[in-house]
């Protein structure tokens, strides 16, 4: 492997998903109660884009990781308390909603334009990654007008595993339908990958890590630029969450035979 | 003898390290003030550093803190506080910046009586019940409570703020963080302090592993085996990628050393390094942290037409026993922090705070305003409650410890985040004062800057007020009240004496405290049923007791699991040790109260086989009640009992308490 690649993952944040969602409406419309108060998370798909990202990094020297990330600048500034320990990157901040109610045309805009912005970008060794999905909104189309405003005609979308041969060729996993994958075989850079959940464990925390990022992030948040999504032509008739009932019983060593009967049984109620 | 489970380090385990300035332990409110204080002060207006770091020349000093919890103001909680000191530490502070934030506007203190005849009261204080009722067309008696007239002023908190912390803190990391001179890494314990001039049994040189150091665990003065003037130089993290019981698995990532000359000791009062310093350096004469209490909290959706305004401050006692606070603060836009305080002078083997919280909501009083309501966030914490006499050495070569797990709490007037972010802030321009002298972090120094600040502090003062307010408490309710009101009100000379006991020294048996009520036979075939099926015994045997059921109502009214999932959303990342761990697991099997199990704000320990607990640290949220809720002495150290609570990750993930 000799190319040194030069990988920019775009990637959102999302309410830690542990928290409770409720949809309310604003003066600009769909929002989620106390979405300011809420933790957050870095996108959980946009999340394995960063992990592969990172690995293909470290297994192919010179190579370099940039994070581009939309977000209110303060939260933010939270995620990558939490993010940055985890692996080598540099942060590159646009300061806007992220709440999920945006338009992903606005939103892959800004995007594509500060990628653009990012000093010495060659695109003969550029690998655009992100999540396929997106927690806070599903819409799957972000990624793909990414590439469309960087003219990357070569996207793979639903990644779960790259391959760099040594012929600097890639080989790609796309997840396709009947949970089959698809292997796509792409002579190389430019390229983008919309990352389902890839391969990779989370990686450790590393402290040293966490201090060498949080050098370029801190100046980075300072001069995010403010991003407006007008949100032109975009009208929601309804929002709604999944309509959910839950009943918590914690069991341990039960047999799975014994657990599934007793979800039937409640299901039947 | 080393502890048993204590995972010694194999000598071969290569740990990488880390070199900074300054590292702190914990960002709670204490480390919170310090890295206030701190960080606007290590630049100059042009961005060049007031003095320079000794590990990067040329740039400030490299601040570094580690926070257990897996984001900043996960896990802490709701109060009312004077915020003297936050005030100075933001003079602008504008209220509407922090969410959930408002004034004080409205305090009561109400005295409840018992609606359902189970609670269990002294005679004393059922005469008192009686004649209120005789006499309640004449007192401001409503819905069975009444609302003293009157209460003194220490009581109060005029002109400060209710506040949830855990938007408080999420707010001052922001601007902290946004400083650029300090880091706050969220998700990463610390394992231990980092200790110079110690032996270790696998290396004669610069010592980490601090087994050797619980060989003569106990003993009053510092001459622990394998250590000479022992020094702080830096802490070491959690080793990732592990078993349950430490031992290196698939991912093992040992923990890195991270040093430092000056290390900040901001854990709480049941954080791993202040324990490790208490155990190697004693606790100054007559000092002891064995008064504490168990705080729980909902914060809670009002019903739409609630009349409580934002600002509202409740505060009872009396009920659902007579031992247990309560408290109720109304943030802005229908939202209350409420819970109880179950302290360590209510000798009950039973005494689990979920269920009494529950009791308490459903008081005829409470219940008024809270019955339509619904469940936004739940949590625990202990609290240190020994105030002053509790503080250990505040000052050690290479260390300094700051907020409650230094004493700073005080016990007469309930305060202690305003407290603790004092001493972070003392702390704060102590250390300022020795880099711009270029004098070394040395006990000596820190004597001289920091400790020598706290004294001359309303922190200090007001403390030493307090300090045997509470002392009546340990005979009696009433008596404790009595003894409060005589410190408060003559400035600290009077009070009631008291001695308070070691924790496992109160413990009653089951079958002595229902004494009266269930047969001993009967209890113990509740307590053997109960256990068999691997379930606490508190809830059938209160029921037992008189206690009627909980309607749960899916809402407010809900599981101790539902609460867990839905309010505090807790959970646990894999690959780290089990950090509860029964030392001694024949005292276990000896013990017939099983406190652990009763007490577990998370129901993350359970009756086990063999009658040793079981511990799940998916489920723990890092109260630390288990440290002080054991009724078996550890046979090292009489003030300590046969639980360890160690470093571990995860617990709450609601920034809302």
């Amino acid at each position: 492997m000799s190319t040194a690649y030069q990988i920019v993952v775009c990637a959102g944040i999302v309410p830690d998903p542990l928290q409770t969602l409720e949809p309310v409406a604003s003066p600009t419309g769909p929002a989620l109660k106390n979405e300011m108060m809420l933790p957050a998370v870095l996108d959980p798909w946009a999340s394995h884009a960063l992990y592969e990202a990172a690995n293909l990094a470290k297994n192919a020297p010179g190579s370099k990781v940039w994070l581009v990330s939309l977000g209110p600048k303060a939260k933010l500034q939270q995620v990558m308390m939490t993010v940055a320990q985890r692996v080598p990157f540099e942060l590159v901040a646009l300061d806007g909603p992220a709440s999920g109610f945006t338009e992903a045309a606005e939103v892959a805009a800004a995007l594509a334009e500060v990628i653009q912005t990012i000093p010495g970008l060659d695109r003969s060794r550029l690998l655009v990654f992100g999540g396929w999905e997106s927690a806070s909104r599903g819409a799957g189309a972000t990624m793909q007008m990414v590439g469309e405003r960087l003219g990357i005609v070569d996207q793979f979308q639903g990644v779960d595993e790259l391959k760099v041969n040594p012929d600097g060729s890639l080989d790609i996993l796309e997840r396709i339908e009947g949970g089959k994958h698809q292997v796509s075989k792409c002579v190389g850079p430019p390229a983008l990958l919309g990352w389902a959940t890839g391969n990779l464990p989370e990686p450790k925390n590393n402290p040293q890590v966490g201090m060498t990022n949080m050098r370029a992030v801190m100046p980075a948040l300072q001069k995010a630029k403010a991003v407006k999504l007008a949100g032109e032509g975009l009208t929601f008739a309804s929002v709604t969450l999944p309509k959910q009932m839950r009943e918590t019983k914690v069991v341990k060593d039960k047999l799975p035979d014994e657990i599934a009967a007793e979800i039937v049984e409640w299901i039947k109620k | 003898m080393i502890e048993p489970g204590f995972q010694t380090d194999a000598p071969t385990i290569e740990r990488p390290r880390m070199d900074a300035d300054i590292v702190c332990v914990g960002f709670g409110p204490a480390t919170a003030g310090f890295l206030t204080t701190l960080s606007k002060q290590l630049t100059n207006a042009d961005g060049t550093p007031v003095v320079e770091s000794a590990v990067m020349p040329g740039l400030p000093p490299q601040v570094l803190c580690y926070e257990r919890a897996d984001d900043i103001g996960f896990g802490v909680s709701g109060v009312v506080t004077k915020a003297r000191a936050l005030r100075e530490s933001f003079p602008e502070l504008d209220k509407a910046d922090i969410p959930m934030a408002a004034p004080v506007s409205v305090e009561k203190v109400l005295y409840l009586l018992d609606p359902i005849g189970a609670s269990r009261r002294s005679t004393l204080l059922k005469l008192a019940d009686e004649m209120i009722q005789a006499f309640k067309w004449a007192l401001p008696v409503e819905d069975h409570a009444l609302k003293l007239p009157w209460t003194p002023d220490f009581l109060h908190k005029h002109g400060g703020m209710v506040l949830s912390m855990g938007q408080f803190m999420q707010w001052v990391g922001a601007q902290v963080q946004s400083t650029g001179t300090v880091q706050i890494w969220p998700g990463t314990p610390v394992k231990e302090a980092l200790l110079e001039n110690c032996v270790t049994s696998a290396s004669n040189s610069v010592a980490a592993d601090v087994s050797p150091l619980y060989l003569n665990s106990g003993k009053p003065e510092p001459t622990h085996v394998g250590c000479y003037k022992p020094r702080v130089v830096g802490v070491r993290l959690l080793d990732q990628g592990v078993t349950k019981s430490g031992a290196p698995a698939d991912g093992f990532s040992p923990g890195m050393d991270i040093h430092a000359a000056l290390t900040v000791v901001g854990d709480g009062p049941v954080g791993p390094v202040g324990q490790q310093l208490d155990e190697l350096f004693g606790l100054p004469p007559d000092h002891h942290t064995r008064d504490w209490a168990v705080g729980m909290k909902f914060v809670v959706d009002l019903p739409a037409d609630t009349p409580l305004k934002p600002g509202t401050v409740l505060h009872t006692f009396g009920y659902p026993e007579p031992e247990i606070f309560g408290f109720l603060y109304v943030h802005p836009d229908r939202v209350a922090s409420l819970g109880i305080f179950v302290p360590s002078w209510f000798d009950s083997p039973v005494r689990t705070t979920y269920r009494y919280l529950q009791h308490w909501m459903l008081h005829p009083y409470l219940w008024r305003y809270l019955k339509g309501g619904k469940l936004r966030s739940w949590g625990a914490k202990t609290l240190g409650e020994s105030g002053r006499r509790g503080e250990p050495h505040l000052v050690g070569d290479g260390y300094a410890r700051i907020g409650e797990g230094s004493g700073s709490t005080n016990v007469l007037t309930g305060s202690g985040v305003d407290e603790a972010w004092a001493t972070g802030a003392q702390l704060a321009e102590a250390v300022l004062e020795l880099l711009k002298a270029r004098k070394p972090f040395t006990k000596e120094n820190l004597e001289a800057t920091y400790v020598q600040r706290r004294r001359a502090s309303w922190v200090e003062s007001e403390a030493r007020v307090a300090e045997q307010s509470r002392d009546g408490f340990q005979r009696g309710v009433v008596t404790g009240m009595v003894g409060m009101a005589l410190a408060g009100l003559s400035g600290g000379r009077l009070a009631i004496p008291g001695k308070p006991l070691r924790p496992w020294e109160r413990i009653p048996s089951l079958e002595d405290y229902f004494r009266g009520r269930i047969p001993p036979d009967e209890v113990r075939a509740i307590r053997d049923d109960c256990y068999a099926r691997g379930v606490s015994a508190h809830a059938a045997l209160m029921e037992r007791a008189g206690w009627p059921t909980i309607p749960y109502d899916g809402q407010l009214l809900v599981s101790h699991q539902d609460a867990l999932l839905l309010g505090g959303k807790v959970q646990a990342p894999p690959g780290y040790a089990d950090h509860v761990v029964f030392l001694y697991p024949e005292l276990c099997q000896k013990c017939g109260t099983k406190l652990c199990v009763e007490v577990c704000s998370g129901q993350a320990i359970t009756p086990g086989e063999n009658g040793v607990p079981n511990f799940d640290r998916e489920k723990c949220v890092h109260c630390g009640a288990c440290l002080w809720n054991c009724a078996s002495a550890s046979p090292e150290n009489p003030e300590r009992m046969a639980v360890a609570f160690r470093a571990g990750t995860g617990g709450l993930h609601s920034a809302e308490n």
